[in-house]
């Protein structure tokens, strides 16, 4: 099966860097598949889930938006977070949800408001990808 | 001459700094063996940052955008100024405020108002002996530095700028050179300059889908690298911080040896007078008796 190299950069460290037969990624405008030889193009990332596939199993990352450029059968994802399934603190991602929701009840100002509703987002996507592993 | 006890004791008490200066330097050159990985895993993420932005910069319109464009009336300047909370490491951040308090001077002397945003106690600590206040100061995080600290200050100062409490921002820190340099570096950090775009991107490789268009993806990447710089500033700062340290710490630890080395010269030669006058003593007094 061809292969496509898929790198995820975070700020901290290189998360992926290997070949893989396909990726979904969570795209701004919506989810969209990366085969190999993909066209060139850099799109937008929302918070959200990476699938990625080698040898016909599918792997789950989180990624906290960001962007992705393809170019050359290169596929790098750079995302602020990115972790997988296992890597997900669910304690963590819960309390998170809990204040955020907190803070979105409390409605004070609107750049709080914003950000507690990332908070927020972010915090749901890491306990449905934590969910799917136990599932 | 010092009683022989009394030089017995600073021999000892410059032994103990030597010993306290010498872990200091351990201490600091196993830190910056983790900031500098940190600056090495962190590298391929500002590269791509800067490839990417280099290139979309160059294919939208640039000046649409308002954190890139130059504004003519420049008169609100920010300094977000980058130290180490601790001393003890030499010149180093005295280095790093002078700079900033030569482009404090210049934009004065331009008739612009300046505000500080400080990163680091020693920053904070020389502008607040200014008589100013800092806009915002954020102190001893430098030991714990992580991509939000970045996050907060970058987009902290880009909505000032956004809704024009501020026209121009800089950045000042130390830049890690190598062991024996960190020099003070200033970097425009708004309006965003963006980077020169690879030659080598000619060819059927050059025609890039943008999802979304080029102008939306540019809005959505561009207060991002403001972050990727400032996050940059802050690993180099904190890489500078500590092999400026180790450098001033050897330099301690040897200028110890060297006290040491004399104050045992000094020892031995009180002890030997002391011992020359005990024996000019009792020669003299056999003499007496004998005479």
């Amino acid at each position: 099966m061809a292969t496509f190299q898929l790198q995820v950069v975070t700020p901290d460290k290189t998360v992926v860097n290997e070949e893989v037969e396909t990726a979904i990624c969570p795209g701004l405008m919506g989810e969209f598949g990366v085969m190999p030889n993909h066209a060139p193009m850099i799109a937008a990332l929302k918070i959200g889930k990476l699938v990625y596939r080698i040898d016909g199993k599918d792997r789950i990352l989180f990624i906290s938006g960001g962007f992705v450029d393809i170019r050359k059968n290169k596929c790098a994802i750079l995302a602020e977070s990115a972790e997988t399934a296992e890597q997900i603190d669910q304690d963590r991602a819960e309390a998170a949800r809990k204040r955020a929701q907190e803070r979105l009840e409390k409605q004070n100002g609107d750049i709080d408001q914003a950000r507690a509703q990332i908070a927020l987002q972010k915090a749901m996507m890491r306990l449905h990808i934590a969910n799917l592993r136990v599932n | 001459m010092p009683s022989l006890k009394d030089v017995k004791m600073k021999i000892i008490g410059v032994g103990k700094t030597k010993q306290i200066t010498k872990a200091m330097n351990m201490v600091a050159s196993a830190k910056l063996r983790s900031s500098q990985a940190r600056i090495e895993r962190f590298r391929p993420y500002a590269e791509k940052y800067r490839e990417v932005i280099g290139d979309l910069a160059e294919k939208a319109d640039i000046s649409a955008h308002p954190l890139l464009e130059k504004r003519a009336d420049k008169k609100n300047c920010g300094i977000v100024l980058i130290t180490s909370d601790r001393g003890l490491c030499g010149g180093f951040n005295a280095n790093i405020i002078l700079k900033a308090l030569q482009i404090l001077t210049e934009k004065r002397n331009e008739g612009k108002n300046v505000a500080f945003f400080c990163v680091g106690r020693k920053g904070r600590d020389a502008v607040r002996h200014l008589g100013m206040e800092p806009a915002r100061s954020i102190a001893d995080r430098m030991g714990s530095i992580d991509f939000n600290l970045a996050i907060d200050v970058a987009q902290d100062v880009a909505a000032r700028y956004a809704d024009g409490q501020l026209d121009e921002v800089y950045l000042v820190y130390g830049e890690f050179q190598s062991m024996a340099q960190q020099p003070p570096r200033v970097l425009t950090l708004l309006p965003i300059q963006p980077p020169e775009a690879d030659e080598e991107k000619t060819g059927p490789d050059s025609e890039y889908i943008y999802e979304p268009g080029e102008a939306a993806l540019l809005d959505d990447l561009l207060p991002r690298y403001a972050n990727v710089q400032v996050f940059r500033a802050l690993l180099e700062t904190s890489a500078s911080e500590h092999a400026a340290r180790m450098q001033a710490m050897d330099n301690a630890t040897r200028n110890c040896d060297e006290l040491i080395k004399s104050l045992t010269l000094l020892y031995n030669k009180t002890r030997q007078a002391s011992i020359t006058n005990e024996l000019i003593d009792i020669v003299g007094g056999a003499e007496a008796l004998n005479g």
